[in-house]
């Protein structure tokens, strides 16, 4: 049943089989943190029959989740089973908000199995080699800078707005080598994607028009590229590669929007989320302002805290044992991420924000296995660079209103964010 | 105890010892060598212990056996060769005693 209100509702008091942690109301109120703790105490892999996203199951706990994850042969992401979101474009739920999408032939290799996804990920995955990294360091750096420059200090902004999303499309924007005025146009498509009618979209019509307008613009990057010299942006990449110069035009825009979509709003999330935890823990925040050195640790466990995708889903190729429950062929399996980061079996202090934890890589917001984020370390890269030019910039960034949350059950993160900056 | 030498990309060496049935992961953890991060926690999940056997010690060690999880995830590792491993993976027994490893650019 949706919670619009975020009323406070006795977790412990819903009898277990009518617990759905697929309403995205529980995610925009942030009472879902309650619901993945009793499931992984009395029900860790859960079945919910009619759910939101239809019948689905659950698993809560960091070592299930990791099973399920690195089992790609048992358990497919391939789109035409229903992809990895339990509402993604290609699910067949007839709950679901997504039905009615229209096919674009969008193809990832996310949503692949081996070995065409294998063959996919080898193409993009170097764009994001220890080289390339060093290499788009300073330009990051430059640029955000800038952007934290232009700031007004001392007045109420939108650190969504003016922050977390200008420095995440700036960072695509260098990626793709793409028209820097242009550059809002990535942001806005990768919203498209993960939108639907009334959530971001006025109609499936609307959806398929401003992707078409995507395809378009991409293609004509592509045509100036193919063929010509050869450069370090991905879609020169993507063009010059055997592996992918003839890809169908379906698959060379899904992998593209993977990487804008992978890139954006995950790392949107994350830069806005780490501002929030260190206003909920002001002793971390002290401890940082202390000794900036410990911003290296710092970022992965806000990778941790946020956890900016809630869950990854699969579908079962085959029947399956997962923590004692007999999963069938054809099930689909939501692996909750942002459960797992608190699973204090496997971390300690779990529900605890702190930037100096021992091994704070040990989480599961990237995932594991074949699948796990190609882009991981140009994530961490984007968030330690933000916070070096932070801290030598102001004392503190301090939110001061209820930030506002996204109403969704794939997408952990925040539509608005009002903060003040005060300077040094 | 065998003793194992991690050689960094600039060249640096390390030289470690540990306790026989230790892997590769553990020797560079625990001695905190720089360019190894097992992010996974060393269960052949992530791909952030790629290392390169010294081609000496490729026979003793072996390579990663095609068709299995630890070659699955090496595919996609940065600079992929033929004397890739997961360090987590690599068992050091006292007949690994005096095994090179280099440790790649970069881990991702």
């Amino acid at each position: 049943m949706p919670v619009k209100e975020a009323i406070k509702v006795d977790v412990n008091k819903i009898p277990l089989d009518e617990i759905d942690v697929s309403n995205p109301y529980l995610f925009q109120n942030d009472t879902i943190g309650e619901y993945f703790k009793r499931l992984r105490k009395e029900d860790p892999v859960h079945y919910c029959a009619k759910g939101h996203s239809g019948a689905y199951w659950s698993v809560t706990k960091f070592n299930d989740i990791m099973r399920v994850d690195t089992d790609h042969k048992t358990f497919s992401s391939d789109s035409a089973r229903g992809g990895i979101a339990l509402d993604g474009p290609g699910a067949r739920s007839e709950s679901s908000s997504r039905s009615g999408a229209p096919d674009m032939g969008l193809t990832m290799f996310i949503a692949m199995d081996p070995p065409k996804h294998d063959e996919q990920r080898k193409v993009v995955s170097p764009i994001v080699a220890p080289h390339n990294l060093e290499t788009l360091e300073p330009i990051i750096r430059e640029r955000a800078a800038a952007i934290l420059d232009s700031l007004p200090v001392g007045e109420e902004i939108d650190w969504v707005d003016k922050v977390s999303i200008e420095l995440t499309t700036m960072t695509l924007a260098t990626l793709f080598d793409f028209p820097w005025e242009e550059r809002r146009k990535l942001t806005r498509w990768s919203d498209v994607v993960t939108s639907s009618p009334g959530n971001g979209v006025d109609s499936w019509e609307q959806w398929q028009r401003e992707l078409t307008e995507c395809a378009m613009y991409f293609k004509e990057l592509w045509d100036q590229r193919v063929g010509g010299e050869q450069k370090h942006d991905l879609i020169s990449i993507l063009a010059g590669s055997p592996a992918t110069s003839n890809m169908p035009f379906g698959e060379f825009l899904g992998n593209l929007l993977l990487l804008i979509v992978g890139g954006n709003d995950t790392t949107r999330n994350s830069i806005t989320g780490g501002v929030l935890a260190l206003n909920q823990n002001p002793k971390e925040y002290a401890k940082l302002m202390n000794d900036p050195g410990l911003i290296t640790d710092m970022v992965p466990e806000i990778i941790r805290w946020q956890t900016p995708l809630s869950h990854m889903r699969r579908t079962a190729v085959r029947d399956a044992e997962v923590g004692g429950k007999k999963i069938r062929e054809g099930d689909k399996v939501a692996m909750w991420y942002l459960s797992g980061n608190r699973d204090s079996e496997v971390i300690e202090r779990a529900d605890e924000f702190l930037i100096d934890r021992k091994n704070p890589r040990h989480h599961v917001s990237f995932g594991f296995g074949i699948h796990r984020c190609v882009g991981n370390r140009l994530a961490e890269l984007q968030l330690r660079i933000i916070w070096e030019e932070i801290v030598t910039r102001f004392r503190k960034v301090e939110v001061v209103g209820e930030p506002v949350r996204s109403l969704s059950n794939l997408i952990h993160g925040f539509t608005r964010m009002p903060v003040i900056l005060h300077a040094l | 105890m065998p003793k194992v030498t991690f050689i960094g990309h600039n060249g640096a060496e390390h030289v470690v010892t540990v306790a026989s049935g230790a892997t590769g992961r553990d020797a560079a953890i625990n001695n905190d060598i720089p360019g190894i991060d097992g992010d996974c926690g060393g269960v052949c999940a992530c791909a952030t212990c790629h290392v390169y056997v010294d081609p000496a010690w490729l026979d003793k060690t072996g390579r990663a056996v095609a068709g299995e999880m630890e070659a699955e995830l090496l595919q996609f590792a940065e600079d992929f060769r033929e004397t890739s491993r997961l360090a987590c993976q690599i068992t050091l027994t006292d007949d690994l005693d005096g095994l090179v490893l280099r440790i790649p650019a970069g881990q991702h």
